[in-house]
């Protein structure tokens, strides 16, 4: 961390200057650390139609820490975590045994979800305004070790694109067909969707739960629009996360608003952009 | 030697030749009997259509032999030095309908499937040549870094082929490959399909319910529903009192 401090302490923003303002430093990393993250997992959302599952994730990941709560733990996060995998396992077996339609699954599960978590957290007349830090999240609260927790999921999903891409790709893009050639595309769908829980739950304090989804949607969305193969795609996609990331944070600390609404509000501006210049 | 000599002698209809032999196959799910007791061979080097009304468990059939679906009976592929061996299968899908705006280009999605290097880091040249090579194989070189989504119907099906053999396989199976292809196509794409099996012997399973054209190009026709009802000659098939049952209806019709 001291590198990182003396490395900002180089900018020159009022907040940069040495010995002070550590949570926006902090956060600053954290951004660093997170835009990307979202933008490589968002190409794959987009790409398998995810995008109602990765938001149902995110509007019942409160409920795995609210089970946490009740269970008296230290730190609730892991049994989000917990929760957020079960939850995405079974959706994906849930989805392949039944005939009903994907966005049918996804509204039994999430409003399950979502509903034991509310009853969890207001069980003997307990209020639900605990949880409310989570809708909007802050990441100027984020401490560098969990800095390092999101840079060690970085890599994790980064091992993960350089194991598996390919698989996943071809079972999003023909399933019968990455079927034929040996794929076993259930498991590829279990991989992605845990890792999709993975990614929501541990950084749902920080960004929101209220607009996490739109940070693995936007950056694929305006990607998708100008990128003419997979290569442009990623690069559009964690480039637009990032700078979007970056930008969004600034705002937030001179208008004084929520950094995710901020980043939210620039990948939204990175969309239109990316929708016109398709046009011409 | 013919197919009528093969079918002719039953439970030697392999021998010396490489070829895929179902015995007595049989597919039920959720108890019902999508198929029961199939028997036929596929030989190397042969066109076999397979044809027979909607429902009839045709992509059942190619499911069962991709190894997909769980089966009664016995599935055996024997090789020409008499080897007994897990056939490679290559399989072309029904006309996918891919989103037009997936940034995958054709390089990317046959890279994908044939190797390990994932296609979202800069893809390296031998990579791109062995691609290249791929897709000559079906005449679609230059197709290389077309979207998936913008290709039209015959493109698109040039490039399912050129991933189906690769690598090259036993058996190529193509679902309704002539639907959707104006005529011009269909020419073509026989005439493929011919100097694909010529050129690399592999024996060629396709469904159609184009039954105009059958006598032009395949060896063997078999009509299924639910079982194997006929199988022979395009003349033999066509002209059995079998087909006339099955599609009585469509024929009476399209006489009119």
């Amino acid at each position: 961390m001291e590198l990182w401090y003396s490395l900002v302490e180089l900018l020159p923003f009022e907040w940069a200057q040495s010995g002070q303002m550590f949570f926006m430093k902090n956060a600053l990393l954290a951004v660093l650390v997170i835009s990307p993250l979202f933008g490589l997992l968002s190409t794959m959302v987009v790409q398998s139609r995810m995008s109602f599952f990765s938001d149902a994730l995110g509007h019942s990941a409160f409920t795995g820490v609210a089970i946490g709560v009740l269970c008296g733990l230290q730190e609730p996060l892991w049994a989000a975590v917990a929760f957020a995998l079960l939850f995405s396992l079974l959706f994906t077996w849930v989805r392949r045994r039944s005939d009903l339609a994907s966005d049918t699954v996804i509204g039994v599960f999430s409003s399950t979800a979502v509903a034991l978590g509310i009853f969890i957290a207001t069980l003997d007349g307990g209020s639900f305004t605990k949880f409310n830090s989570l809708l909007v999240g802050d990441i100027l609260s984020v401490e560098p070790r969990k800095i390092l927790l999101l840079a060690a999921i970085l890599g994790v999903i980064l091992v993960l694109w350089l194991c598996a891409y390919n698989t996943l790709l071809l079972s999003a893009l023909h399933p019968a067909l990455a079927d034929s050639r040996g794929i076993r595309v259930f498991w590829q769908e279990a991989v992605l969707n845990a890792a999709i829980a993975l990614v929501v739950t541990v950084s749902m304090t920080w960004v929101g739960l209220l607009v996490i989804n739109s940070l693995l949607v936007l950056p694929a969305a305006g990607a998708r629009c100008v990128a003419r193969n997979t290569r442009q795609y990623h690069l559009f996609s964690v480039l637009g996360a990032v700078v979007c990331g970056l930008a969004g944070l600034m705002t937030s600390y001179y208008a004084g608003a929520s950094a995710g609404a901020s980043i939210t509000l620039y990948l939204a501006l990175f969309f239109t952009v990316s929708m016109i210049l398709k046009k011409h | 030697m013919s197919i009528h000599d093969h079918n002719s002698c039953p439970g030697h209809g392999c021998e010396g030749l490489c070829c895929l032999e179902l015995k007595d196959v049989g597919v039920s799910m959720g108890g019902q009997e999508l198929l029961r007791s199939i028997s036929l061979h596929l030989h190397c080097g042969e066109i076999v259509a397979l044809i027979g009304p909607n429902g009839a468990g045709k992509s059942t059939l190619f499911k069962t032999i991709l190894g997909q679906l769980p089966h009664s009976g016995d599935l055996q592929f024997h090789r020409s030095d008499g080897k007994r061996s897990r056939p490679i299968i290559g399989y072309v899908p029904q006309s996918p309908a891919f989103d037009r705006g997936d940034p995958v280009s054709v390089l990317d999605f046959l890279s994908a499937a044939i190797a390990d290097w994932p296609v979202f880091l800069p893809i390296p040249g031998k990579l791109r040549r062995q691609v290249g090579l791929c897709l000559e194989r079906t005449h679609a070189q230059g197709l290389l870094d077309k979207r998936i989504g913008a290709l039209s119907g015959g493109e698109l099906q040039r490039v399912l082929m050129a991933l189906a053999l690769e690598p090259l396989p036993h058996i190529l199976i193509l679902d309704e490959p002539l639907s959707g292809v104006d005529v011009e196509g269909e020419r073509q794409l026989l005439d493929m399909l011919d100097e694909l099996r010529k050129t690399y012997d592999l024996s060629i399973l396709l469904s159609t319910h184009d039954f105009a054209t059958l006598e032009g190009y395949a060896d063997k026709v078999i009509l299924l529903k639910n079982t194997v009802l006929k199988q022979g000659s395009p003349t033999q098939v066509l002209g059995s009192p079998e087909f006339q049952d099955v599609f009585h209806l469509r024929m009476g019709r399209e006489g009119l």
